[in-house]
């Protein structure tokens, strides 16, 4: 097992060295190269030759590039051109925003995906199972940001319920103390900010967790169906156990390892979605700051965005495999 | 190369499903009938061929002039005007026939779609069938690739790459688009065709001393391309779906006279939904529905493929 998670964990450094590289050539490949999208509109070849011997991009590649690795290795990842901040800050800041709204995302997503993909499976070609599938599907093909705009126009302005942008209202006089604000609100006990602060999450993480949910209700599906047919369920019924105990000790049980890779490979999706949904709900986390960091073609910031993001996704991909070979021995042997 | 691990078995596993299919043409037959008595096949189906005959006739189609600006006069404030008699829809911001609109934009709707699928579709299987005939360590360079690709999720790899265009166009959109689906399709065509390797046709026909060449493209590779069409059809879902969340960023055709259901549907959602929800619904059903319509379509098609149904 030890052997398993440190072949994982080496496995990733040659990734990420790749992924550097690659973001690294990525700034060289904008039109003008970084001076010139730094300068704008106002770059002239003087201009850029300056910010070039600046930024230090008159030295050789391979020295360059070393230096791009030491500085990301330290955390520095230069100023926004925006807000003219330090990269690193915005992002510590916007970072509990977005894992907040994945993290409800993802509750509903499963919380709902499981079982209905299993209540879909035992009820096969009925109209339970059909209506089920034909609602994945639709869930699929509803851009994200349409389904935002939806929700906010017809449930919340139509109906008054829930709140539709920022995290919480402005005039809440919130404690900040990890920058999460329900478990803030919880750990304070401010009851008043917790409702609050649900009601704005309502609606994006619904959002942000319909594409994931479809996914979810068809591996479940499909998953409890093949189990269903394996030898060792019809030994279980033969041997006369009640339906109730098959269904739980040995299809679901079973059935579920897949559905927890599909989960790992959810953060994905959300990440990406988040970018939408964010935009939509007025949210500020790391999806505002790629809408605007795009917007503004802020690219230091989209840079370490980036770079940010698929080092989460490879993390949680690495913990998937963990937690796949703990849970099923086979795994390992791979 | 742990992070795209999840992705690359899931395609594996796609391509495992569709290896095993001696048969060829009676598959094929097979596979055809079917689709055709599969209901969901034909409501994909009839979605498709509808949407292509649309976007083919559109001008023909189309009331009105998409671009002509109509009730210029009654337009306060860049407000689109709601429906009445000539306009059944009613008009855009700037008092243009939303349902010409909409009937027009299905072309370039059409033309994002295909064309990013196209691209990369054909890269694709380049670098896949590249990969599995040769195989070696130029399999083990591609595969590699392909790998650094998948690590990044899908729509923020579209985001990145349309981000680098200066002035962001049709074009970009659609080599966004289509660099993002590349990896896949050079996976499956690359399974396929290892596991094509192993089969007996390929070795009697080895044996026989038919020349390599001839073995790919003729054994190997009509054998393989099954799962390749399969996911073409999904990807031309996806690929609509994409576009029009790089237009709602901001990173779609900046051209505004040419009519869109992405950039309609980006435009509206964010800049008019609460005055004239209309304007963003309808390019919304559009691309709901064209999209459920080609999955539908690749969904029936990969369960008719699947060797695991025959009968």
């Amino acid at each position: 097992m030890l052997r398993f998670i440190v072949r994982r964990l080496l496995g990733v450094i040659p990734t990420l060295f790749v992924l550097s590289f690659l973001l690294f050539g990525w700034l060289r490949l904008l039109p003008g190269g970084p001076a010139g999208a730094l300068l704008g509109d106002k770059a002239t070849p003087e201009s850029i030759a300056s910010v070039n011997k600046v930024l230090g991009l008159d030295q050789p590649i391979p020295v360059q590039y070393a230096k791009f690795l030491g500085r990301i290795l330290t955390g520095d990842f230069g100023n926004s051109l925006s807000k003219s901040r330090p990269v690193v800050e915005e992002l510590a800041d916007a970072l509990p925003a977005t894992i907040e709204l994945a993290v409800a995302a993802l509750i509903f997503a499963v919380g709902l995906g499981i079982p209905l993909g299993y209540l879909a499976a035992r009820r096969r070609g009925g109209i339970f199972d059909n209506s089920t599938i034909m609602g994945t599907l639709v869930g699929v093909a509803v851009p994200v940001f349409l389904l935002g705009y939806l929700l906010k126009k017809y449930i919340a302005t139509d109906l008054g319920l829930f709140e539709t942008s920022g995290r919480v209202d402005t005039g809440m006089n919130e404690t900040n103390v990890t920058g999460f604000k329900i478990l803030d609100a919880l750990m304070t006990r401010e009851w008043d900010v917790l409702v609050n602060a649900l009601s704005h999450l309502v609606l994006p993480a619904i959002v942000l967790g319909t594409i994931p949910l479809a996914v979810i209700v068809r591996i479940t599906r499909a998953s409890v169906l093949d189990v269903l047919n394996e030898d060792y369920v019809r030994t279980a019924e033969a041997k006369g156990l009640l339906g109730k105990t098959v269904r739980r000790r040995h299809v679901l049980r079973n059935a579920l390892l897949p559905v927890s890779t599909t989960i790992g490979l959810q953060t994905g999706l959300l990440l990406a979605g988040a970018v939408l949904t964010e935009k939509v709900f007025v949210w500020n986390g790391l999806g505002s700051l790629l809408a605007e960091g795009i917007e503004k073609r802020d690219y230091p910031r989209l840079q370490a965005l980036i770079l940010l993001v698929a080092f989460v996704y490879v993390i949680v991909n690495l913990l998937v495999d963990i937690s796949y070979a703990i849970i099923d021995p086979r795994v390992r042997v791979r | 190369m742990s992070m795209a691990t999840r992705k690359r078995d899931k395609i594996d596993a796609l391509v495992a499903r569709s290896a095993d299919q001696g048969g060829g043409v009676s598959l094929l037959g097979d596979a055809a009938r079917r689709l055709a008595r599969n209901p969901v096949a034909i409501v994909g189906a009839v979605i498709v061929v509808l949407f292509i005959l649309l976007a083919i006739f559109a001008p023909w189609i189309a009331p009105k002039d998409p671009t002509t600006q109509y009730l210029i006069g009654e337009i306060r404030q860049n407000t689109p005007l709601p429906a009445r008699d000539g306009f059944p829809l009613g008009t855009d911001q700037f008092g243009r026939d939303l349902l010409s609109r909409l009937i027009v934009g299905s072309r370039q709707s059409l033309i994002v779609g295909v064309m990013a699928t196209l691209i990369g579709l054909v890269a694709g299987m380049i670098i896949g069938g590249v990969a599995g005939a040769v195989g070696g360590w130029v399999d083990s360079l591609l595969m590699r690739f392909t790998d650094i690709l998948l690590s990044v999720p899908g729509l923020l790899l579209a985001i990145s790459i349309a981000a680098l265009a200066k002035e962001p166009s049709q074009w970009s959109v659609i080599t966004a688009v289509a660099i993002v689906s590349v990896p896949i399709f050079a996976r499956l065509l690359r399974g396929s065709m290892l596991a094509q390797r192993g089969t007996d046709h390929v070795l009697a026909a080895r044996a026989l001393g038919v020349k390599e060449s001839t073995i790919v493209f003729r054994h190997m590779l009509p054998n393989s391309v099954s799962p390749v069409i399969v996911q073409a059809t999904l990807t031309l879902a996806t690929a609509i779906i994409d576009a029009a969340a790089l237009s709602f960023l901001g990173l779609g055709d900046q051209d505004v006279s040419r009519a869109e259901w992405g950039a309609m549907l980006g435009e509206g959602a964010r800049v008019y939904f609460d005055v004239a929800p209309s304007m963003t619904l309808w390019p919304g059903v559009a691309i709901v529905l064209v999209a459920l319509g080609f999955t539908l379509l690749g969904e029936s098609l990969r369960e008719a493929l699947d060797p695991k149904n025959r009968r």
